[in-house]
């Protein structure tokens, strides 16, 4: 699974170019399902056929992660940018971005107090001596990703895109694990919800499962002086609750506690004020569907830095699998 | 039936978006009026009633939403305390010092406190005390006692009875938006004693107060081709600009603006007049925050209204309003809807 | 001239009324059908059950205006903006108010009365009233109504180096733009929506989107520039006069980036100057249109101005005239490869 996250976190996929990625999980996964496919926003589909008395489950992941968007270079080759997806200022600076022709550069800032930082106020330096020599390596209007190499630190992890890269992985690993499960299972790898939960709901719209359920990162509450939050790395899975997108439905809520204890996986409550996840765009969807999500909880989101337990991801695998088996009559 | 009695009794109950269950079981149960009544997948209580025209009747949708704000546990504290965010929009300003019911594994009584004035400084006293500081006393006193019944997760609602004020004005918690559900109650009422073509359909929408989620399914399962919400608009009150508010027991406030059909407010004001009802005009230049808002765009558009029963106090536990504002409302939408054909809602998508 | 006539006609979000009556004239002779809905958006509509791509083409009938909300008891009125409007641009402002178009100024304090630190503060949006010369609040009643709209009163003028001023350049050059570029010879479905209330927040784009089901939508804009002194190079968000301005990014949407290539593509081999829109600020109905149903490939092309949102706003006809020839060239080679 190490791997996986490995090969998955070191991978190129701003919102909007996430083909890369999509590539990678394919090859991944193609042997271990019954049809596999994207559409037009770039969804990467992956069906598991159920039983015929099983219901339809639509899990979750997003393949695209934060970055930036190039808007200006200057004549001496500086660029300058902008953010794609929640990008914290406080993450950027020495900060090293990577483009899609593999140049990379350097984030710092003009002079100035630190207070008063913002993006207009920092640069990217390719190394590039002119203009000229800045415009062969990138153009105005593309994007880049925040660039760092995966670390293993034993049982935690760091990368870059552990969001929402581990829960790919999550997603993949579950795959393989899957026989003949009663239920048909939508792997959705989709795009674009670092701006606004996109990907997922024109393919929950085509989909139209019984039942949604996300899998993403979730924040913590257990460093110093950290938010007040009850969610740990090392604990387990985090089932939801709610976040600003979503307030999961009792039900499903009520299922995957059940599940968790059933299977003794071991698990924790999250309740996220802010921030959102696919399932977010999935229940709204026609008529409704019912969802909820399963939550990676994660150190240090949207930094270069995200930290996860191996531990809290193999309990999400776990209750993914034992959801895929579960008969949802009087769920959904 | 009584509805100003029965909405006592929705305005008493818990039903915080996303667990609106408590409240929905009693409006099911009291709506005799309907022919047919559902609850779809996300919970929103759909109550038909049949309409007299022949087939291909127009279909008409009152929404009201039945959720109301509350609060979540976030924490359970060393010494037993819980700690908490909201569900919906809350002035923290208001929860010092009120009683709530904490639903857990039974339900319990929680008083909300935070850091007593006589050992706070100078400059916290005049400041107010912010969310993050407060918390719930649930009378236990270790942790333990505590998780047996808590989770993270549980929900918490504001304790309170409804209150009679003078004449027909009344106080209470959860009147945004469970004011309009009666409204939509006494419609029915109204209705039944009318003849009308269209069918009917009055909707309890969940999670209005968290982005009016439960009107967007809704809408898209039940393709009206008009669409009323009835939500509360901001009552006259101290410190509030005048046009910025509609008058107490003066009727509904009728918006208009983007999220509103033009032929659909002409006919709305048309009756209103027609059958001596009070109204307020309610100019609405940024349309959002009521479930028209989600009504309007569903799949290929329906033309929308949005009517506002006056109510002080929005989003404390003493929301104040006039029941006679209650009525009207559901008087004027029963004659609205009497008064509809085919005709009618064809012409809504001929500009 | 079409764009002036667009321009002066009125339309405020949800009340396009004039405007779409306007547009239903000029393009109704080049349309198989014309519908409207039940929010008021307008489409145009040739080739319906063709074979080949559902192409949209799409632009928004409303603009930015002021609504009266309260009528004073010495006849003055109150308004707050529809959509969004920097309240510093509208003082001293003359206005038009309501169905009978009754003329109104937006008054402020003479200068003389203003102590020095007054000056430098910016006037709020309660503290502005329109007055209409009514004496009273029944003689204003019988004028105005409450929810009425006023509207800035610019004309449309040629100026300068091929450039234009008008009011509601944003989006009635797109509502230009669509109508010439609808009566294109094509075989695939064309369909051209005006859509409504864009600027309350892109309201009108889904439902349209719902009914057409495009495969491919273009959007056609005018978008903010701000090539003006003070402003930094790469805070230029676009530039008047350096040609159409293709979105790669804004708050709604990331348009298809291979149909984003392609428009770059094409704008070279045609020789036609385009820039790629520098921020990532703002939104179109791209981003209602793209989510619509399964999605949709969808593009935004738009015409630089400056100063919109406000009375007056500013473009080059040179830039007008590169959106009309980079879509039209794009219609003809998928006309070659699809039709």
């Amino acid at each position: 699974m190490k791997t996986v996250i490995q090969r998955l976190t070191e991978a190129f996929g701003p919102s909007g170019f996430e083909t890369e990625v999509t590539d990678l999980i394919k090859t991944m996964v193609k042997d271990h399902v019954d049809e596999i496919r994207t559409d037009v926003m770039g969804n990467l589909i992956a069906i598991k056929r159920g039983q015929e008395n099983g219901k339809t489950i639509m899990f979750a992941a997003h393949t695209d992660e934060i970055g930036v968007i190039v808007t200006h270079i200057d004549d001496q080759g500086f660029l300058r940018f902008s953010n794609v997806g929640g990008v914290g200022i406080s993450t950027l600076v020495g900060n090293r971005v990577r483009f899609a022709s593999g140049a990379i550069g350097v984030i710092y800032q003009e002079k100035g107090d630190w207070k008063e930082l913002n993006l207009d106020k920092l640069y990217i330096d390719l190394g590039a001596d002119n203009k000229e020599e800045a415009q062969k390596l990138v153009s105005v209007g593309e994007f880049g990703i925040f660039h760092r190499e995966f670390t293993d630190l034993g049982n935690r992890l760091i990368a870059k895109s552990m969001d929402d890269r581990v829960g790919c992985a999550v997603l993949v690993e579950a795959l393989k694990k899957l026989e003949k499960p009663l239920n048909t299972l939508y792997f959705v790898f989709t795009t674009q919800e670092e701006v606004g939960l996109r990907g997922a709901r024109t393919s929950a719209y085509g989909l139209e499962p019984d039942l949604g359920i996300a899998l993403d990162v979730t924040l913590t509450g257990d460093m110093p002086e950290a938010r007040r939050m009850e969610v740990s790395l090392g604990k387990g899975a985090a089932i939801k609750v709610k976040d600003s997108s979503l307030l999961v439905h009792p039900k499903v809520k009520e299922l995957l506690i059940d599940l968790a204890e059933k299977n003794s996986i071991p698990y924790q409550m999250e309740v996220l004020d802010a921030g959102g996840t696919d399932a977010g765009a999935i229940h709204l969807t026609k008529a409704g569907i019912p969802s909820g999500a399963i939550s990676i909880p994660t150190r240090y989101v949207h930094s270069p830095s995200e930290m996860v337990d191996v531990r809290d991801v193999q309990a999400c695998v776990d209750l993914v699998v034992a959801l895929a088996g579960t008969d949802l009559g009087g769920v959904v | 039936m009584d509805v100003k009695q029965f909405f006592r009794t929705l305005s008493e109950a818990s039903g915080i978006s996303g667990y609106e269950q408590e409240v929905a079981e009693p409006i099911k149960e009291a709506c005799l009026w309907a022919d047919e009544i559902r609850t779809d997948k996300l919970g929103n209580v759909i109550m038909l009633k049949k309409g007299q025209g022949a087939k291909g009747r127009p279909k008409i949708m009152l929404a009201a939403h039945m959720d109301e704000i509350g609060l979540i546990i976030t924490k359970i504290e060393k010494d037993g305390f819980l700690r908490f965010s909201t569900v919906g929009g809350f002035d923290q300003r208001v929860l010092l010092g009120q009683e709530v019911i904490v639903h857990g594994k039974a339900q319990l009584t929680g008083i909300i406190g935070a850091k007593p004035p006589h050992v706070q400084t100078q400059g916290e006293q005049n400041q107010a005390v912010k969310l993050e500081d407060l918390f719930i006393d649930v009378g236990y006193d270790t942790v333990g006692q505590v998780q047996e019944l808590v989770r993270i997760g549980d929900l918490a609602t504001i304790k309170r009875e409804v209150v009679d004020l003078q004449g027909s004005l009344m106080a209470g918690k959860a009147f945004d938006d469970r004011a309009g559900v009666a409204a939509i109650f006494e419609c029915f009422k109204v209705l039944t004693e009318l003849k009308h073509e269209a069918d009917v359909y009055g909707v309890a929408t969940v999670q209005e107060e968290v982005g009016l989620r439960g009107a967007v399914t809704s809408t898209y399962g039940i393709v009206p081709d008009l669409g009323i919400a009835i939500d509360v608009g901001f009552g006259d009150q101290p410190g509030l600009p005048e046009s910025d508010t509609i008058k107490l027991s003066q009727g509904p406030g009728v918006a208009i603006g983007p999220h509103v059909h033009p032929k659909v407010y002409e006919r709305m004001v048309e009756t209103a007049k027609e059958w001596n009802i009070n109204y307020s005009v309610d100019p609405s230049p940024s349309p959002g925050g009521t479930d028209a808002y989600a009504i309007q765009v569903t799949r290929a558009g329906v033309a929308t209204i949005l009517l506002s029963i006056p109510l002080r106090y929005m989003h404390t536990p003493i929301e104040t309003l006039d029941y006679e504002d209650v009525k009207r409302t559901g008087k004027l939408m029963a004659l609205f809807i009497a008064g509809l054909d085919n005709e009618f809602v064809e012409g809504l998508t001929c500009f | 001239m079409l764009l002036a006539r667009l321009t002066e006609v009125c339309g405020a979000p949800g009340q396009e009324g004039e405007v779409r009556d306007l547009i239903r004239s000029e393009i109704a002779p080049h349309a198989d059908e014309i519908k409207t809905d039940a929010l008021g958006n307008l489409l145009a509509i040739k080739n319906a059950n063709a074979p080949g791509p559902r192409v949209m083409l799409a632009a928004h009938m409303d603009e930015v205006a002021l609504m009266i909300v309260g009528i004073e008891s010495n006849g003055y009125l109150k308004f707050r903006p529809i959509g969004g409007v920097d309240p510093r641009v509208l003082v001293a402002k003359t206005v038009v108010v309501g169905s009978k178009k009754v003329n109104g100024v937006i008054g402020s304090k003479p200068i003389h009365l203003q102590r020095p630190e007054e000056r430098q503060r910016a006037l709020t949006i309660q503290e502005l009233l329109i007055d209409i010369g009514a004496k009273s609040k029944e003689e204003a009643e019988r004028l105005v109504k409450l929810g009425d709209i006023a509207y800035f009163t610019t004309k449309y003028e040629e100026f300068g180096h091929n450039k234009v001023k008008a009011k509601a350049l944003d989006d009635r050059v797109g509502c230009a733009l669509a109508i010439r570029l609808f009566q294109e010879e094509v075989t695939f479905p064309l369909i051209a929506a005006f859509t409504v209330q864009e600027e309350v927040g892109l309201r009108g784009a889904g439902v349209a989107a719902y009914q057409i089901e495009p495969d491919i939508a273009l959007i056609l804009e005018g978008t903010t520039a701000s090539d003006v002194p003070e402003t930094k190079e790469h805070k230029h968000a676009t530039s008047v006069g350096k040609g159409p301005a293709i979105t790669v990014m804004d708050r709604a949407t990331i348009p298809h980036p291979p149909l984003v290539r392609e428009l770059f593509r094409i704008a070279k081999e045609e020789n036609i100057p385009v820039q790629v829109r520098r921020t990532n600020t703002g939104g179109t109905d791209a981003g209602r249109i793209q989510l619509t149903k399964e999605g949709a490939k969808v593009a935004t092309i738009a015409v630089p101005c400056r100063y919109i949102h406000s009375p007056v706003s500013v473009m080059s006809q040179d830039d007008f005239d590169g959106v009309y020839q980079l879509v039209k060239n794009y219609l003809r080679r998928l006309q070659e490869r699809e039709g």
